[in-house]
Parts: C-alpha cells; sequence; structure tokens
C-alpha cells in the first residue's frame, strides 16, 4: 500500500463544460493544503494510467456527455462498474474514460480504488468558460471530490484489505451521498484535426 | 436480403476513431448508389475564433483545435506566421521542433496502431479484448506511445496542449543533459516499435486498393515531417509523373467544398479525391526512410521504399504506420545526438501586413494553415485545411468500392451487421481524426 491519493481532473477548460474537471482542481488547489496530489489530464489512457499507478485511491473529476441529459446533474461511479459499461460501449465509441478503466482492469493496472466524479454539461463547443448549470453544480461536485478524499484518509492507516495487490482494485468502498450513482455517461471526445 | 433489394444502411457508431461522425450508405439492386461519411469539425470555428487575436497567439489557439495532435497544429501555425512576417528558422531550434513533432507522430500513431486499429485484425472488438489476449502488445505499445509523450512534455512544457512553443522557437530550450535520458528512453522504444512492425505485418490483409492519387510533402533532404512543398503522386496507370506545386498555391489545387451531410468542408486535389496520410507520405517519401526503417518496411513486405515502392492498400496502412515509428525514433535520436543548445530560445518576429502560409505533415496528413496579418500583426483572416476533411472524398470512395466488392463476391444476401463492420473497418484504416461533441458515427443503409 503506497498511500498515495490521486485527484485527476479530466477535460479541457477550452471546450467550455469540458474544463469542469480542470475546474475542481483549480478549486482544490485554491483551498491550499490539498490532501492528495493534484493533476489535470486530457484523459489520455497512457497519461492516466500513469497518473493514477501506483496509487491507492485515485479521484476522478469529469464533465460527461448524456442524451438526454440533465445539465449539472452529479454522478458517482465506481472503478467495477466504469469497466463493465465500458465493455458495453467500447464497441460504439472512442476511447475514454469507461475504455481506460477497462483497459487498466485488463492490464491490471486499476488503482485500489478508483471513483469518478462526473458533471452533466450542456455546451462543449469551442471556447472557456463552464455553463450556467455546470457552474452552479461546481462546488457540490468539489464537495464529493472533498469526501471521497476525507474517505480515502481514513481508509490509509491500517484498514483491513488494504494490501493490494499493485495498482489492482476492484472495489470502491466509498459512495457520496447526494448524488446519483449510475452508469457513466460519455463525455465528449476530445477536439480533433 | 436479396441484392435487387435497395437499402439504407446507418451505422450508429463507428468505433475506434478519434471523434465522432456518421456514415450512411444507399444500396439500389446491388449497386452502392450513395456512400457518405458525415463529420462534424469545429476547425471552421477556430478560423473566426482567431481574426482580431495577435501574430503571436495562433499556436497556443490552435493546439486546442485537436487533442491527439497539438503540435501539428502549433508547428504549422509558427511557419505561417514566421512566413508572413519573412523569418525563416533554422539551426537547432529548427531541429528542436522536428524533434517535437516526431514525439507527436510517436504517440499518435502509436495509439492507432495498438489501441485502436490493431483489434481489427485479431478478432478482437476492441483494445479492452486484445489486452485480455495479448497483453504484452499492448503494454509494448503503450510504453513506445509514453516515449512519444514524454518528448512532447519535456519539449513541450507539459504533456497536453504544450506551452513552451511561441512564434521563433521555445520560450526555453533543455540543455543537453536534459535530453540525455530521453534518448535512453526511446532507443528502448525503438527496438520495441521493430517488435511492432514484425508483430502488425504478420497481420492477414484484405485485397484493397486506393486508387486515387497521394498528396503529401515531398522533402529532398528527409522523411518529410515539416518541412517540403506539396508534391501528388498521380493514381496507378497514370501517363503523369509525380507533380508538385508551391505551398501557396495549396488553395489553388486543393479546394474545399461544402456537402449537405457534413459540417466538414470536403477537399479535392485539382478536380478529385485524394488521400494524404502514412500511406501518401511513404509513397512519395519512401527513398528518405532512415535505413533501420526502410530495412524494416522490406522485411514487413511493403517492398523497398528505397526502389520507390508504394503501397497502396489501406489494410496495410498500420504497417506503414509501425514503420514511420520506428523512423520517427530512429530521427529524434539522430536530433539529440547531434544537439548544440542555440544561444537564444528564439527569434525576434516582428510583424508586418503581409500572408503568410506553411504545410506540415500531422500524423494523419497534410496539415495547412494560412494567416493574414495587418500591419500590427493582428490576423486579419484564417485558413486551416486538416488532414481528416480532405481524405473525406477519399474515404467515401474507398467504403462505395469495398461494399461494392463484398456484395459482387456473395451470392447470398450481406446482412447490415457484416456490412457496417465493413465500414467501420474501411475507415479506421484511414485513421479519421473526427472532431465533435456531437454523438459519434451513425451507419445508415437504404436498401432501395
Amino acid at each position: 500500500m503506497s498511500g498515495r491519493v490521486v485527484v485527476i481532473g479530466v477535460g479541457n477548460p477550452f471546450r467550455r463544460d469540458d474544463g469542469a474537471g480542470p475546474a475542481v482542481i483549480e478549486a482544490l488547489r485554491a483551498r491550499g493544503r490539498p490532501a492528495a496530489e493534484l493533476a489535470v489530464s486530457d484523459g489520455d489512457p497512457g497519461r492516466l494510467m500513469d497518473l493514477w499507478c501506483p496509487a491507492d485511491t485515485v479521484v476522478v473529476a469529469e464533465a460527461v456527455y448524456a442524451r438526454p441529459g440533465r445539465p449539472g446533474r452529479l454522478h458517482t461511479v465506481r472503478a467495477d462498474r466504469a469497466a463493465r459499461l465500458a465493455a458495453g460501449t467500447a464497441s460504439t465509441h472512442g476511447f475514454g474514460l469507461a475504455e481506460t478503466v477497462a483497459l487498466a482492469a485488463a492490464l491490471e493496472r486499476l488503482p485500489r480504488v478508483l471513483v469518478v466524479h462526473a458533471v452533466e454539461g450542456a455546451d462543449f463547443g469551442v471556447g472557456a468558460g463552464l455553463s450556467a448549470p455546470v457552474r452552479a453544480a461546481l462546488p457540490a461536485l468539489v464537495r464529493l471530490v472533498a469526501d471521497s478524499l476525507r474517505a480515502a484518509h481514513r481508509r490509509m492507516p491500517g484498514s483491513p484489505g488494504t494490501a493490494g495487490a499493485g495498482c489492482a482494485a476492484r472495489r470502491q468502498n466509498h459512495t457520496p451521498s447526494g448524488a446519483n450513482t449510475a452508469a457513466i455517461p460519455r463525455r465528449p471526445p476530445p477536439p480533433s484535426g | 436480403m436479396s441484392h435487387r433489394m435497395s437499402r439504407v444502411l446507418r451505422l450508429d457508431a463507428l468505433a475506434r476513431v478519434e471523434g465522432e461522425g456518421a456514415v450512411r450508405l444507399r444500396l439500389q439492386g446491388g449497386e452502392v448508389t450513395a456512400a457518405e461519411l458525415r463529420i462534424y469539425e469545429p476547425p471552421r470555428f477556430f478560423e473566426a475564433f482567431l481574426v482580431g487575436r495577435g501574430h503571436t497567439e495562433p499556436p497556443d489557439l490552435t493546439a486546442r483545435i485537436c487533442g491527439i495532435c497539438p503540435v501539428a497544429y502549433q508547428m504549422t501555425a509558427c511557419q505561417a506566421i514566421e512566413a508572413a512576417c519573412g523569418v525563416t528558422v533554422d539551426g537547432p531550434i529548427a531541429q528542436l521542433r522536428r524533434l517535437l513533432y516526431y514525439g507527436e507522430w510517436i504517440e499518435s500513431q502509436s495509439l492507432h496502431i495498438h489501441l485502436l486499429h490493431a483489434p481489427d485484425f485479431l478478432g478482437c472488438a476492441d483494445a479492452v479484448e486484445l489486452a485480455r489476449t495479448d497483453r504484452a502488445a499492448v503494454e509494448r505499445g503503450l510504453r513506445i506511445k509514453q516515449a512519444g509523450n514524454a518528448v512532447v512534455e519535456l519539449l513541450g512544457g507539459r504533456p497536453i496542449h504544450p506551452v513552451n512553443i511561441r512564434i521563433g522557437g521555445f520560450y526555453r530550450t533543455p540543455s543537453r543533459a536534459e535530453l540525455r535520458p530521453l534518448a535512453d528512453r526511446l532507443r528502448r522504444a525503438r527496438d520495441e516499435a521493430l517488435e511492432a512492425v514484425r508483430w502488425v505485418a504478420a497481420f492477414d490483409f484484405p485485397e484493397a486498393s486506393f486508387d486515387g492519387e497521394f498528396l503529401a510533402l515531398h522533402d529532398p533532404g528527409r522523411y518529410a515531417v515539416d518541412s517540403g512543398t506539396p508534391a501528388v503522386l498521380p493514381a496507378p496507370g497514370s501517363a503523369h509523373r509525380v507533380r508538385g506545386f508551391p505551398v501557396e498555391e495549396f488553395e489553388e489545387h486543393v479546394v474545399e467544398e461544402q456537402v449537405p451531410y457534413s459540417t466538414a468542408l470536403q477537399s479535392r486535389l485539382d478536380g478529385r479525391p485524394h488521400l494524404t496520410g502514412s500511406l501518401a507520405r511513404y509513397a512519395l517519401n519512401g527513398r528518405r526512410l532512415h535505413p533501420a526503417a526502410a530495412e524494416a518496411a522490406r522485411a514487413a513486405g511493403l517492398g523497398d521504399p528505397t526502389a520507390g515502392e508504394v503501397c497502396r492498400n489501406p489494410y496495410r496502412s498500420i504497417v506503414v504506420r509501425a514503420v514511420e515509428v520506428v523512423h520517427a525514433l530512429e530521427e529524434a535520436l539522430l536530433v539529440i545526438d547531434d544537439y548544440r543548445p542555440p544561444a537564444v530560445p528564439h527569434v525576434d518576429v516582428p510583424p508586418r501586413e503581409a500572408v503568410g502560409c506553411a504545410a506540415t505533415e500531422a500524423p494523419r496528413g497534410l496539415l495547412y494553415h494560412r494567416y493574414a496579418l495587418g500591419p500590427d500583426g493582428t490576423v486579419t483572416a484564417a485558413r486551416i485545411v486538416p488532414p481528416t476533411a480532405q481524405n473525406q472524398a477519399a474515404v467515401e470512395d474507398d467504403l462505395r468500392r469495398q461494399v461494392q466488392t463484398r456484395l459482387a463476391r456473395s451470392r447470398t444476401a450481406v446482412g447490415d451487421e457484416e456490412l457496417a463492420a465493413l465500414c467501420e473497418r474501411a475507415v479506421r484504416n484511414h485513421d479519421p481524426c473526427i472532431s465533435c461533441s456531437a454523438h459519434f458515427l451513425d451507419l445508415s443503409v437504404e436498401r432501395e
């Protein structure tokens, strides 16, 4: 057990609501003395796996695209659920977070605990700044991430079953209240050329 | 179903390409009467977005067009603006730029080879299934890719949307000592990239041929990446020889047109569909491959690139990409070996009222930028022609041909599911970067 806790904000701040994940990281930094390593990622599978391996707990914050959706609605997803979901969607989509989780599971490169907190976005067009519903939901998203961090630290000292096998993890122990525990809706692909 | 029936096949989701789009096929009496690739593409927004900005800004802004190949956009924007301002960047700064570009080639091509394209040849639904059946291959692909990421991170200042690039060069250039650990990593990746070539060369490749024109930069001095002039390899059997034109004439030859079913403009080269990307680059630059890459190509059954042999089978593009990764790694190592830090990290690029354009070879093919600047450097017009938009018409031709061949070969009906799989493979062969926040690929088949 490395005791390493990482928070990753996935997204691109120049694609409107896709910047929600990085905005969470900004908010945590602004609070000072973060209780975890903070990182921003574009969701690239290799880079994500590098960020979360080896780590005991990884908390991912990101925006997702849901159809039909309710912009601002929050979701919390466990790693095993995300990986299973990817098995059903990878054949119909590009390589997103769910597929990365599934790939990491196949390669035994998942952290011991992985939880994804996501907000449904309204606008993934070109430009900076979050839409009103996502901006309004951001404090709640930050709270979810902070709750997960507290839970991770509570689990740390000598808690049973913490001697995980490398990065492999199959269970997530904490589902914050106030959030939907649901499948990961798709996040939009990165802008591309 | 009977071939006499007409049908429309709709692909609701095209897997494993970058971005989202749709394919619509119309079949009538066993004939493919329409094959349309729909793309929703944001570079148009960027062109307007750039107007009114300072001449130093396009490299940072256009990097955001593509999450996969930001360096291509940055390098092309820099060169176009420098051309407008009458500045040439050479020496170690130009070498570092090329090294950065090789980093992006390595990561982008490796991603496509291992995570997106290889599953097609191995009966796997996706990279996750491939990781379960051939974990070593996927791990190797990720390691090669991460070596490319490391180059971009070191020179670009961070792994995504590099921030160390500016007009005239870099904000900061590395010391030789900083590059040394990178070289060790690239050497290991080079050995693994050679294994990857052998791996993909053993796949089974369906018969197919792209019979149109290839467009790529051609540089007499090297396998073109960030330099050279546009060159065209005519279709097989053509009486014409390779022709070229100055980049300043690009928009006279590559003309964009709107099609009703796609937000991306489609391009035609002198009125005909053309293909840009790895196959085109290899066809026009094969003689300039690094010897190790050329040897790998020969051993992989691509013929002798130094003798001008050309590969026109889109399925084999995975082999060509793997060879290009070897080339990029070898050339990156040469740049690091020769590197001496420049006296200054960038040259001055004073603005002037002018128009400048440039083209470079993004991983997916030729990328063109043009900027018009006002006297104080304010951008007054911008034009960006990405490779995927150029390839759209050729990909549609390829779709039509492959589906037609499949229908002609079968005495019995070919189901939508099989056609959908065929279309997905046909599109993936070209590694399109279909950008958008809209939903992914819808394939529709209309049978009448």
